[in-house]
């Protein structure tokens, strides 16, 4: 096996070509190294992209931020800014793994691990939040939602691999929030989770919604049946009702160890109503101090 | 495969060693510098017995390779003590049998250390929090607990 550090993207991108199948990404290496002594995978080539300074900052870009493929959750979560801007998708993150994980996960490796149960993938989806992709034929965003194909398959072609991720301004009073249910209080993989956001508008209406579930089908979606349901609403009974029923029956999960299909899709309703009060009131707040 | 060149600073020294591209920072440590503190317990980053500190942040060793040491700071339970005296939570650990066969006990000793560093004065939920990922079947975590807060509250005074 080989250890490489490429300098640049290009560099990377074309380690990545030249050896197509056998080059793996490091980033945080929390999901990588488990599935090598696993024997899961037994890559030739180890393509470690932290050596790129883009990769390893937080910036600001367009009254939003950009986080760096090579952003640590730890390092995410002592950005005060990140904070105030998307609580939710900081709180989704912090909630990958240990502390001993935290100082070296990445929000853009738990996306590109692939898992249906990724914590930080719904929440930016409900961000919506972009990839930005480096590949032997240059640069390309997509958007998170469009990221995840299936259980351990992502958009990615041969050669490209993500750079950071971009989370978008937010006008003032919108907000954020993500929550999972594992039967223990920490250290689980989602039995379902939710991430919603939501914009008011100056009479506290919805004026703009997203509502994104995982861990519930095959791979994380958003659910805009669920969002449309509140969009011009104050979140009254009647419209949550309408987002949780959507919601539910967007998801298709199956029955494993952690869940059955049906407690399933009865907590992803509940996790969806409680986050978007959450998110609503957080949204009410950052409209008040704005 | 081609070994790699690795410089680095483990507990305030100058390290330098050669390592197979696939080889952890925990068997390097373990292996390599001698410093076998850190523990293997589980290899997968779920039981924290073999953490240390990697650039000011609390690390599995076992889910580092050694290359990517090069250049940082390492710290490991062996860097705790001054000389023949102890840190406070060692101490701590001792007088509060916060310990049984002491596998984990490293690696929560770390991880503990980075806490107070960050949060001199944690609640007991915080505590709890941060070393969730540390894993032990002995004491019951009860004794660890109460163990990094008299410790906690020792530095303070001190």
């Amino acid at each position: 096996m080989q250890y490489m550090k490429p300098q640049t993207a290009a560099e990377a991108a074309t380690l990545l070509a030249q050896n197509a199948g056998a080059a793996r990404v490091l980033a945080g290496g929390t999901d990588l190294l488990v599935q090598m002594k696993s024997g899961m995978i037994e890559p030739q080539m180890i393509v470690d992209i932290k050596h790129m300074a883009e990769v390893r900052e937080i910036a600001e870009e367009d009254g939003g931020l950009r986080i760096g493929a090579g952003v640590s959750g730890q390092q995410l979560g002592e950005h005060a800014g990140a904070v105030a801007m998307w609580p939710g998708v900081v709180e989704a993150v912090e909630l990958i793994g240990s502390t001993q994980v935290q100082g070296r996960c990445t929000m853009v490796g738990n996306m590109c691990n692939g898992s249906p149960a990724a914590d930080s993938v719904p929440a930016m989806m409900a961000a919506g939040a972009v990839a930005r992709i480096a590949g032997p034929n240059g640069v390309r965003d997509l958007a998170v939602e469009e990221f995840p194909l299936g259980p351990g398959k992502i958009a990615l072609e041969v050669g490209e691999f993500v750079t950071s991720v971009f989370l978008p301004a937010r006008p003032k009073g919108a907000s954020d929030a993500y929550l999972r249910f594992i039967p223990r209080t920490e250290m689980d993989i989602a039995v379902a989770n939710a991430g919603v956001n939501i914009a008011l508008a100056a009479d506290g209406t919805i004026k703009a919604a997203r509502i994104a579930i995982g861990a519930v089908g095959p791979k994380v979606r958003l659910v805009e049946e669920a969002a449309a349901a509140i969009i011009g609403t104050k979140l009254e009974p009647e419209a949550e009702a309408a987002m949780v029923a959507a919601a539910r029956a967007a998801a298709s999960p199956i029955s494993d160890k952690r869940g059955t299909v049906e407690f399933r899709i009865q907590v992803v309703g509940v996790l969806v109503r409680r986050a978007a009060h959450i998110a609503m009131a957080r949204a009410k707040k950052a409209g008040e101090n704005t | 495969m081609k070994n790699i060149h690795v410089s680095t600073k483990v507990n305030g020294d100058e390290m330098e060693f050669i390592c197979p591209p696939d080889e952890t920072l925990l068997d390097a440590l373990r292996g390599r510098m001698g410093l076998s503190g850190a523990k293997e317990g589980c290899g997968t980053g779920d039981c924290g017995a073999c953490t240390v500190v990697m650039d000011g942040r609390v690390v599995a060793s076992c889910l580092v390779l050694g290359a990517e040491a090069d250049g940082a700071e390492i710290t490991t339970v062996e860097g705790m003590s001054t000389g023949d005296t102890l840190h406070p939570l060692q101490q701590s650990f001792i007088d509060n049998a916060a310990l049984q066969c002491g596998i984990c006990t490293p690696g929560i000793l770390v991880a503990a250390q980075n806490l107070l560093e960050r949060n001199p004065d944690p609640s007991e939920t915080e505590i709890r929090y941060w070393l969730a990922g540390n894993l032990c079947r002995c004491t019951g975590y009860d004794k660890i607990i109460k163990a990094v807060q008299i410790a906690a509250a020792e530095m303070r005074g001190a």
